[in-house]
């Protein structure tokens, strides 16, 4: 018998002899992803909540809205195709974002105003 | 690249040169320690991303193939109450397995992939789903005990080091609280009930009582990878810590309830304040999860049917996505 453990939340699972490697199937859909973005209440940003499959934007939508605005989440939902997503590289950290580390006079605190002027 | 699709597995390095993975497991090792977030596109080492494929794979299965036991009594509910109750506690549950089919998504995972699995029964799913739900009490006591245990493990995923599954798991738990609470409200008025009904519900209690407690796995000196995944962040305690936490919250919960729990060596130990158990039939256990339990073969041929019979209506709605793309480039 394989060794189990309470992996991920409702409890027991063995652990060896299950494969992890995405293989082709006879199911899979070819349906693309898209990301979900959800508006809290009016006021706020769209925020990220995760992903789904939809055939098209329009099914996404509705999709989202059954998963994840079932308790009053959201008041607007936004997909988009993951495809269409341009995002910055984690490598290119450092010289990415290195032009706003030195400038530090960009933040309020980095000018000294005496204690007494008031409203500022 | 798409902020969803896996991350990159070597570092982006001048052409021609090797990535430097010492650097990147260091980075990866600092970002652990740090107590920050490992997010998809992050390099993060083959195991890490293996075993959270894994966990992450089999949580989400366990989420599906958990609609299951109380999806059987929906069309029983005794009252219009109750039924849209345990509709919106399935529903969740469907909800959390896409939850946590998208984190694995992140990870390289395909989902239609992870439910083949699951169908042919290479990846599994908790054994507690196989045992039968034999009585309308049997909805109550999986709301209090069996959604309980799983609160007991997924509050500490909450801040499982890598962030889609930790994001995933703050929304399984606020609507983990709803679950437990509607099962326990749900025994309460039965015990106010007739003789008969808190004698279902003691039934029940009695037979879900000792699977409950094998939800948290085995003990600790049996589960050898406990300690990789703690360190990786993504085990935030053990088997046995988790389980007598789960205990000693029950324990008061069964005595305002006034229904007894089938352990007679169970008792508060007045040194510790913490409670003394049986012990656990782990092999029955590991008969139940590797096939054996009344139901696994019901469970898992109703998951394929799902895909099977249900294939016409994805077959239809990227018919109807190809029509309306047509009509509009027209
Ligand atoms: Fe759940
Ligand atoms: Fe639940």
């Amino acid at each position: 018998m394989s060794e189990m453990t309470a992996e991920g939340g409702h409890g027991a699972v063995p652990l060896s002899g299950v494969p992890v490697q995405p293989e082709p199937t006879v199911s899979r859909r070819d349906w693309p992803l898209y990301e979900v973005f959800v508006r809290g209440k009016r006021g706020l940003n769209h925020v990220h909540v995760g992903s789904l499959h939809a055939p098209d934007a329009e099914m996404a939508v509705h999709a989202a809205r059954d998963l994840y605005t079932r308790r009053n989440e959201g008041v607007s939902i936004w997909v988009v195709r993951s495809a269409d997503v341009t995002a910055s590289s984690p490598d290119e950290k450092d010289p990415m974002f290195a032009p706003s580390g030195d400038k530090v006079y960009r933040h309020p605190t980095f000018y000294d105003i005496p204690d007494d002027v008031p409203h500022i | 690249m798409s902020i969803a699709s896996p991350p990159v597995p070597a570092p982006a390095a001048d052409p021609g040169t090797t990535p430097d993975i010492e650097a990147l497991q260091r980075h990866f090792d600092d970002t652990i320690a740090a107590e920050h977030r490992i997010e998809p596109r992050d390099w993060m080492p083959d195991g890490y991303r293996r075993t959270l494929v894994r966990q992450i794979a089999q949580h989400a299965h366990s989420e599906i193939i958990g609609m299951q036991p109380e999806g059987d009594w929906l069309l029983s509910a005794p009252s219009l109450r109750r039924k849209a109750i345990l509709l919106a506690k399935v529903q969740d549950e469907a909800g959390h397995g896409l939850y946590l089919y998208s984190a694995a998504e992140t990870l390289g995972a395909d989902r239609a992939d992870l439910t083949d699995k699951l169908i042919e029964g290479r990846q599994k799913y908790s054994s507690i789903f196989n045992y039968p739900t034999l009585s309308y009490a049997d909805v109550g006591v999986i709301g209090w005990l069996v959604d309980g245990a799983a609160i007991c493990n997924q509050v500490p995923l909450c801040r499982s080091s890598y962030g889609p599954y930790a994001r995933a798991m703050i929304r399984i738990c606020k609507e983990e609280s709803f679950h437990q609470r509607q099962g326990y409200e749900l025994l309460l008025t039965m015990m106010r009930g007739t003789d008969e009904q808190r004698a279902m519900v003691q039934d029940a209690v009695d037979r879900w009582w000792w699977p409950s407690l094998m939800m948290f796995g085995p003990p600790d000196a049996e589960s050898p990878n406990t300690a990789q995944s703690m360190a990786w962040g993504i085990k935030r305690h053990t088997n046995d810590e988790l389980r007598q936490r789960y205990v000693d919250m029950t324990v008061p919960q069964a005595e305002f309830l006034g229904v007894t729990l089938p352990d007679p060596e169970l008792s508060l130990d007045p040194e510790t304040g913490r409670h003394r158990f049986g012990a656990i039939d782990w092999s029955e256990l590991k008969r139940v999860i590797s096939g054996e339990g009344a139901m696994n073969r019901l469970r898992l041929a109703r998951r394929r049917a799902a895909r099977d019979d249900n294939a016409w209506v994805t077959e239809a709605a990227t018919a109807y996505a190809e029509k309306h793309a047509a009509e509009k480039r027209a």
